[in-house]
């Protein structure tokens, strides 16, 4: 089921790698077809968004979405490479709504932005914190912020 | 009639020292007798040691016989246990929390996340100990610390109080 | 009209500030501020060992410790394809059962302190200190266990301790009737509770809610029965729903759980294999090196469904994405069920009263160490 599964998606979308690893179908893709595929995806059955991921590959970042669905009993996992300058990617929130706070938390730790959030700000750290910590090449420079009570 | 000159002598007679000394003498001890047998815990829990705090009052290590009970509010409370680690985040609100405690107030700093940081002592998010923010006058290790020894934490503090005087 | 309320507060549960905006006590919208409690777990786990980093998921959500261990045991033991003995999973699946009664219990304790009735927070204590001290006997700790180990645990349960189990089984069913009735007959916690903060199903599903807060308004999701973990498949045990999705079916779908765990530990006892284990001393011996993999591994917590996705790089030589020759994880990410409930304090709490959050928010059964992490 997996494999037609796979088939269907080579022909409908343009997609750079596929494999299927256990009982993960893990595709890889450019960032103007994730929403149109996330669009599909969530037409035929895939209604659990679990996770949403970001990852410091030192030369780019990518963003990981897994997507089950109860169906067919299968995980989707779309994976997104970002330039390191540019880390923008359209938002799956008009999809799945339960990504409001996950790609906030993505941008908090990661920087990466999300165009098209309806409220991207720091979610974990204070509004007034610089620099994205799980970052690789982050340096802790921030101090407490006494005024900082309300 | 003019405050300040009255306010002045008042405070410069040696008289007035004097009568002063007397009765912090006589009253000292029912002052401190009253305070040590019911020093009220502020109710602030942070992390994992906030939920032996919880077990801490409950029947099987009875919190109460001691003549403790939790206060909501920190205008109302003598002791407060600083039971997690202190975030850059929370920082100034626990000062300001601190600073709403009416004096004589006491810190106990439970568990190893508020005495060095704990397990997270290199995280770019956790400041290492809360006697950087806040004067601690008792720390009480463990990860998390007994119930036993919040008990033992509260007795020390309560001989302390005996011998040492309440602090003005 | 803007009220704070603050990062302390005896309801919340640890801390949350809330930013309400209300209109004459009529709540129009509710803002939560996290992050007080963010210790940057995440970024710690690449710079730790997996052995090392064993006791750190137990602080995530401390009441519920032994199933976040046993959730990154899971994960590394998958990458690594390890195969565990009959014996360790049936001991790790007691413990995860007798730890979601635990958890339950202290929900219970929590939402009726809340609600003002302290006699029905002092009940629950006692049971769940019994159960800490069964834990206490295993692993030696009384909240944060660190007991599970990659490829097993610390040391073998003692000889008397399933026998210890059974009767503390025993006494619960029946303290379950007192429970019962201490609810039932209050007409104050029946009138805060009932018909308080509804969710119906198919709001529920599109929106992504988890865990006892999904199955209470109507919506048949679990781990344990959709994607089998462990030795669940050879265990004979229901999943309760409930049709209401209001904070007293919320509350009443943890009770049926109670139940439900303690027809799983009953059967774990009887089928539980008599056999020799590794210690942990064995355990150790030689150094964990994941390969270059990448695992999504997620359970069923108490909370709701709670996953570890882990990227290997494997053993490469010092360079870009040398992590200590296999040693250290690349990149861990952590995702918790209560993370996504908080999400909805906003939804279920539009049109209410102030008084109202109070019983929404303890419904959710939330905890901030695993929101924050």
């Amino acid at each position: 089921m997996m494999e037609e599964f796979q088939k269907t998606l080579q022909e409908k979308f343009k997609i750079a790698e596929s494999i299927v690893v256990r009982n993960e179908l893990r595709v890889k893709l450019v960032r103007e077809e994730l929403l149109p595929l996330c669009k599909f995806l969530s037409e035929n059955s895939f209604d659990h968004l679990s996770c949403i991921t970001g990852i410091d590959f030192i030369e780019y970042i990518q963003v990981v979405y897994h997507l089950f669905s109860y169906e067919k009993k299968f995980w989707v996992v779309l994976k997104v490479d970002l330039q390191k300058d540019n880390p923008h990617v359209p938002t799956v929130c008009p999809v799945w709504p339960v990504a409001d706070w996950l790609e906030r938390e993505t941008y908090d730790l990661m920087g990466i932005v999300f165009d098209g959030h309806p409220d991207l700000r720091r979610i974990l750290l204070p509004e007034s914190w610089k620099g994205y910590p799980l970052r690789k090449d982050y340096v802790d420079e921030n101090e407490i912020q006494w005024g900082e009570v309300l | 009639m003019n405050l300040d000159a009255v306010d002045e002598a008042v405070t410069s007679s040696v008289f007035f020292a004097r009568l002063q000394e007397l009765t912090h003498k006589l009253a000292d001890p029912l002052l401190n007798w009253g305070f040590r047998y019911s020093t009220w815990w502020y109710l602030f829990g942070l992390k994992c040691c906030a939920i032996e705090m919880m077990s801490f009052f409950a029947a099987r290590f009875d919190a109460e016989r001691l003549g403790t009970f939790f206060s909501s509010t920190p205008r109302r409370a003598d002791l407060m246990f600083v039971t997690g680690p202190v975030t850059k985040k929370m920082a100034p609100r626990l000062k300001l929390l601190y600073e709403q405690m009416p004096c004589p107030k006491y810190v106990i700093a439970i568990g190893e996340c508020a005495i060095c940081g704990g397990p997270w002592f290199e995280s770019y998010s956790v400041i290492q100990g809360v006697d950087k923010i806040v004067p601690v006058d008792m720390y009480v290790p463990g990860c998390p610390p007994r119930p036993e020894q919040f008990i033992e934490s509260l007795q020390k503090l309560h001989k302390d109080i005996k011998e040492k005087g309440l602090r003005r | 009209m803007i009220l704070n309320m603050g990062p302390q507060h005896p309801s919340t549960h640890g801390v949350l500030r809330l930013k309400l905006t209300i209109d004459a006590d009529t709540i129009t919208r509710v803002v939560p501020y996290m992050g007080y409690i963010h210790r940057g777990l995440e970024k710690l786990a690449e710079n730790r060992r997996y052995e090392q980093f064993t006791p750190h998921p137990d602080r995530l959500d401390y009441i519920s410790a032994m199933s976040w261990n046993g959730l990154y045991c899971q994960t590394i033991e998958k990458a690594l394809d390890l195969h565990l003995p009959e014996r360790v999973e049936y001991i790790r699946v007691i413990c995860f059962e007798l730890q979601r009664i635990a958890n339950h219990l202290m929900f219970f304790a929590a939402y009726t302190l809340d609600l003002g009735q302290t006699t029905m927070f002092i009940y629950p204590f006692q049971e769940r200190e019994w159960i800490l001290d069964l834990f206490e006997q295993i692993s030696g700790q009384r909240l944060t266990y660190n007991y599970f180990r990659i490829g097993g645990v610390s040391r073998d349960v003692p000889r008397d301790w399933p026998e210890k189990v059974s009767r503390f089984l025993d006494h619960m069913e029946k303290r379950m009737k007192v429970y019962h009735n201490m609810v039932e007959e209050n007409e104050i916690f029946l009138a805060r509770t009932k018909g308080i903060g509804v969710m119906k199903r198919e709001e529920a599903l599109r929106l992504g809610m988890l865990g006892p807060p999904l199955r209470a308004s109507g919506a048949c999701r679990d781990v344990r029965r959709d994607e089998p973990y462990s030795i669940y498949e050879r265990l004979d045990f229901d999943i309760p729903i409930l049709e209401e999705g209001d904070s007293f079916a919320r509350y009443e779908i943890r009770m049926l759980e109670i139940y439900e765990s303690i027809k799983i530990v009953r059967q774990a006892l009887t089928q539980l294999p008599d056999e020799k284990i590794p210690d942990g001393h064995d355990l150790i011996k030689q150094p964990v090196k994941v390969p270059e993999c990448e695992v999504y591994c997620r359970n069923e917590l108490p909370k709701g469904e709670g996953a570890f996705y882990l990227i290997s790089t494997g053993e490469r030589p010092e360079g870009r994405l040398a992590t200590e020759g296999g040693r250290r994880p690349y990149r861990l990410k952590i995702k918790s069920p209560a993370f996504v409930n908080l999400w909805f304090l906003d939804p279920l709490t539009r049109g209410h009263h102030i008084a109202d959050i109070i019983p929404i928010n303890s419904s959710l059964d939330l905890i901030f160490g695993e929101v924050d992490r």
